[in-house]
């Protein structure tokens, strides 16, 4: 069974989000199945990061419908709920909270949110970091950490949350080159094991590598969407085809 | 405020400790120097007044310093209350509702117009007769107090609270915090952190600005010192001692801070 055929975990009708008179995002659509892996590229101020970010309502959409997991989301408690049960996100700049630990960081969340126990949430946080590969930096604080390894952490929290829906966003546009390997391994793992992903990233090898669905984004709008064998090689757009030709010159 | 809080951020290096050190050292020197240079300027100084020596000396010390009870517990008593309210007025200024932010700028801005002084003997004699409730010196000074620095405390919370990264917020959100547990866990104990230093100056300035409330009767070192003053005819030695009370009080507060300070920067660091 293709990935296109299960029912969806996220679908986006029509989803337009406006700063004033500028379309952000301009009626997107997609459907998002439960174990898809989507790559979401394009060129900057495209509109990507908002459209993960309508997901999990950190960005209001103005129009149109996003529905999670049977719910259509709003500004409400049931919203909430269901963004807080669903969904994870990774971000550029990590956001790891510097006055915890490590170990507090991925524990906050579940203890607090959930109703965890603080050991069971320990345990829990501690077989994360044993899966980013960082179990010894369990005490120590975020900023003692390199860029990668705090990505990885980052990814260890929001997987403490036990969600079914993973967002990235620009995961590596942050991090110094020797160190984006090391987080892209822990993604396309994380991939691999079945979770609903769904990545802006300008990474094309480990786009290529991972996704299922590639989608490219233009001007707020869903320019062209298509399994990886084809975009890669065969895309439609001629937008897409310069797009590529740029990022995949050098 | 402003000029402080950049200062701790500062890594300190071995040669700044050493010099922190030194300059601790020097400022007790100093201060240690200022009796005998004091004394030293001729007729004019009667030490014996307040010359722990001699026994009406030491009586007179004796009352002068039994005026810090009532000007510790003032002032700690009006900065608790004050940092509580301060924190809860400035909270409804980060609010996306416009209706919420003027009502926290309307605080501010009153409170903060009426002069100290103003406000202690307005609480004093005039709320009384408002309230028909007899409320006592004491009390009347800790509500003016704490009301005063609300105000200012409030601003502090606002600045140390908006200084923290909008992606803290966002990130509290995606592991499902909820606002209290956000502003509990992940907001407040970094405010806190960057304006340490500008609450402890609102310390000190309410340490020094509780001696107002001698005006109404409270029996504290300004008191203590005026009504020794008006029986011994010595008012140069009497204040003088007084200066010192405060500036050992104060100087004990800003070390305080500063170990506060150094605690909460070890470890992390952003």
């Amino acid at each position: 069974m293709s990935p296109n055929e299960r029912t969806p975990v996220i679908r986006l009708h029509d989803v337009s989000k406006l700063y004033g008179d500028f379309r952000a995002l301009d009626a997107v659509s997609l459907d998002v199945a439960e174990g898809e892996r989507v790559v979401v590229c394009g060129p900057s101020g495209s509109g990507k990061s908002t459209l993960i970010r309508c997901v999990n309502r950190l960005e209001k959409h103005d129009e149109g419908e996003i529905v999670l997991d049977g719910v259509t989301l709003g500004n409400n408690r049931e919203s909430r709920r269901v963004i807080a049960d669903t969904v994870g996100m990774v971000f550029q700049q990590f956001n790891l909270f510097p006055h915890l630990t490590v170990l507090q960081n991925l524990t906050l969340g579940p203890v607090r949110s959930r109703g965890v126990s603080e050991n069971d949430a320990k345990a829990r946080a501690m077989k994360y970091l044993d899966r980013v590969r960082i179990p010894e930096q369990a005490d120590k604080y975020p900023t003692q950490l390199s860029g990668g390894q705090q990505q990885r952490v980052a990814i260890a929290r929001a997987l403490c949350m036990e969600p079914r829906v993973m967002l990235f966003d620009e995961p590596t546009s942050a991090l110094d080159p020797e160190m984006i390997n090391e987080v892209l391994e822990v993604m396309a793992e994380l991939a691999g094991s079945g979770m609903t992903m769904i990545c802006v990233t300008h990474e094309m090898g480990f786009a290529r590598r991972v996704a299922d669905t590639m989608v490219f984004m233009d001007k707020g709008a869903i320019v062209e969407t298509a399994p990886p064998e084809k975009f890669f090689t065969n895309p439609e757009s001629a937008r897409c085809q310069d797009f590529l030709q740029k990022i995949l010159a050098h | 405020m402003g000029t402080g809080m950049d200062s701790h951020n500062l890594k300190p290096t071995p040669h700044g400790e050493r010099g922190k050190k030194k300059a601790r050292v020097s400022r007790w020197l100093l201060l240690l120097a200022l009796i005998p240079a004091l004394s030293a300027c001729g007729d004019s100084f009667g030490w014996y007044v307040v010359d722990p020596t001699n026994k009406s000396g030491w009586l007179n010390l004796k009352f002068m310093l039994s005026g810090l009870w009532y000007t510790i517990a003032l002032s700690l008593t009006a900065m608790s209350i004050s940092l509580v309210v301060g924190l809860i007025v400035s909270l409804p200024a980060l609010s996306p509702y416009k209706a919420l932010r003027m009502t926290n700028r309307v605080y501010v801005d009153v409170v903060r117009s009426v002069p100290l002084l103003v406000l202690m003997l307005w609480v004093y004699h005039g709320l009384p007769i408002l309230t028909g409730i007899q409320i006592g010196a004491f009390w009347s000074g800790v509500i003016a107090l704490s009301a005063s620095d609300s105000a200012f405390e409030a601003e502090i919370f606002r600045g140390g609270i908006q200084s923290v990264d909008k992606g803290q917020y966002e990130a509290a959100q995606t592991v499902a915090l909820g606002y209290t547990d956000t502003m509990r866990f992940v907001i407040l104990p970094q405010a806190i952190k960057r304006i340490l230093p500008a609450i402890g100056n609102q310390f000190i300035y309410m340490l020094k600005m509780s001696s107002l409330v001698s005006v109404i009767g409270v029996e504290e070192l300004t008191r203590k010192a005026n009504e020794l003053s008006t029986v011994e005819y010595r008012p140069l030695e009497i204040y003088t001692v007084l200066i010192l009370e405060y500036m050992v009080l104060i100087l004990l507060v800003s070390a305080g801070v500063r170990w506060m300070e150094r605690r909460m920067l070890a470890g992390e660091r952003r």
